[in-house]
């Protein structure tokens, strides 16, 4: 058994991320909605985004919660559809030198972790495409 | 056409650590000094507002009151996370202006000790995985989808820069601390007071690439109060409060409006450069007029961005600003003459009324060794991550 470390990350028929879509004005948006923040609409489609995209920006980030394995690379993607996506960079070392703004990248998933009921939480990142 | 607000009184204690005070004792040296430095008294106040964010709900504004007077005057504890102590500011100047006031007390504290990383959870696994949450998240997502640590959301917002501009890098961003700590050699209410090669800073631990250590903000302890009057009491006070008081020119709160990554990036370019361009309007001033900037540098990257955000630089010039010493004390715009956030110190509630104690005490002619030769403008700048701006511009008395 498989289960999304969130749930905008759809599994079934995929892997992909699925955004909340404003049917006034088409803003997206990831999690549970209750209005549009840029029109206030309160009608959403839900659709999928773009698996590719772009690096917007990063940090490779040394310092953390003691549970939390460093260094990783935070990233923001903007998809090739216009979506900013959170998350990390994978498959590359954590390494400015090896790290390009505006690096082309595409969407990846591996499982994060098992609870006791040998339930696989799945996470995504973003690789080099 | 509303009226004038004035600083009568404004005191700050150092920022640092004080294990052996509380809250109340900070933000109560603070308000006594504010009040004995406008030449007032608390039986003279029609409103205090506090600032604090660790302890919101302790009833701050209050506990001071019963160290310094329970006059009975209405309090209100606010909290707008880094801009909580603009937010306690711009409290009281709306009073003012409203006519329910005519001298009000501001006062932002924070206590925070060796608080270490703000944000970014610790990660516990459950058991059994059951999404919970606006994101139906079954496990805490910082590490995994990106990072929630300041250092971190900093240094994106800079690099983000570095991606849209040219000649911003690393260096670029190490000069701003290398910078910061400089100057804070001259202040003595500065949490450290040591100045940093450029070779040392870039070689401290790295926190969050690229901010090392040297340009993260620490924690720590301090308080700052300002007494505030309007122009109608103001005009009866005597000639000597009048001559130190210091005008505030513009006010001005804003949050983030939409923008498309702001679900996944908080957006601190927007609203800054909002509140700063209403600022101006309302002051009647430019950027090129401001005698000095106090910014929110709470990291490096921060910094830089802001040069461009308020206007200090060409667009997209923040590189070049810093590579040719602009925004040094004895540059084009002096920025963060105080040692900024990155070396005076943090406390969160109190920075943003720490900002304009620093400028207005410039702009009195009173900052002893870190004085701004004939400083007569300056703008105070702060920025709380969710969003929250708060500008204020300061400008110097002119009776004499």
């Amino acid at each position: 058994m498989q289960i999304p470390l969130v749930d905008y990350l759809v599994l079934d028929n995929g892997p992909y991320l699925q955004a909340n879509e404003c049917q006034s004005c088409g803003a997206r948006f990831f999690g549970r909605r209750n209005a549009c923040a840029q029109c206030g609409g309160r009608e959403f489609n839900a659709v999928r985004v773009s698996d590719t995209g772009t690096l917007r920006t990063f940090s490779i980030v040394y310092r953390a919660a003691p549970t939390i394995p460093t260094p990783y690379v935070s990233v923001i993607v903007l998809t090739d559809d216009g979506t900013s996506v959170r998350s990390n960079l994978i498959n590359v070392e954590p390494d400015p030198s090896k790290i390009t703004l505006g690096m082309k990248v595409k969407l990846d998933t591996y499982v994060v972790g098992t609870d006791d009921d040998g339930q696989e939480a799945v996470a995504f990142g973003y690789a080099p495409a | 056409m509303a009226q004038d607000i004035w600083v009568l009184g404004t005191h700050m204690t150092a920022f640092g650590r004080y294990p052996d005070q509380d809250a109340v004792d900070l933000a109560t040296a603070a308000a006594l000094g504010a009040l004995d430095d406008g030449g007032v008294d608390i039986a003279d106040m029609d409103i205090l507002a506090c600032g604090t964010l660790f302890q919101a709900n302790a009833g701050m504004g209050q506990q001071v009151q019963k160290q310094i007077g329970q006059t009975g005057i209405p309090v209100y504890n606010v909290s707008n996370a880094c801009a909580t102590g603009a937010t306690a500011l711009r409290t009281v100047i709306m009073a003012i202006r409203a006519g329910e006031a005519d001298l009000g007390l501001a006062i932002g504290v924070e206590q925070m000790g060796k608080m270490g990383l703000l944000a970014g959870g610790a990660r516990k696994e459950k058991n059994v995985y059951e999404p919970s949450g606006r994101y139906g998240a079954v496990m805490p997502i910082d590490g995994i989808l990106g990072t929630d640590t300041m250092p971190g959301v900093f240094a994106q917002a800079g690099m983000e820069y570095a991606n849209d501009n040219d000649g911003v890098g690393f260096e670029q961003f190490a000069k701003v601390a290398q910078k910061n700590h400089a100057h804070s050699t001259l202040n003595p209410l500065a949490q450290y007071q040591k100045e940093f090669t450029l070779e040392e800073v870039m070689g401290s631990p790295m926190q969050s690439y690229p901010n090392t250590l040297l340009m993260c903000c620490p924690t720590g302890d301090g308080a700052a109060a300002c007494v505030l009057v309007g122009e109608e009491r103001f005009a009866s006070l005597s000639r000597e409060q009048q001559s130190r008081a210091v005008k505030i020119s513009a006010s001005v709160l804003t949050t983030d409006p939409y923008v498309e990554s702001g679900q996944m990036q908080p957006d601190v370019n927007t609203l800054t450069h909002n509140a700063a361009t209403a600022a101006y309007e309302q002051a009647g001033v430019g950027p090129e007029d401001l005698s000095l900037v106090e910014l929110h540098d709470c990291f490096a990257t921060a910094e830089l961005i802001h040069y461009d955000n308020l206007g200090l630089c060409e667009p997209g010039g923040a590189g070049e600003f810093i590579d040719r010493g602009a925004p040094w004390r004895d540059g084009q715009t002096p920025v963060n003459v105080s040692g900024g956030l990155i070396s005076k110190g943090h406390p969160i509630g109190a920075t943003g009324v720490a900002n304009v104690y620093e400028v207005a005490t410039h702009l009195r002619g009173e900052a002893g060794d870190r004085q701004v030769e004939g400083a007569n403008v300056g703008l105070a700048h702060v920025i709380g991550l969710g969003s929250s701006c708060g500008v204020h511009i300061l400008e110097k008395s002119g009776i004499n």
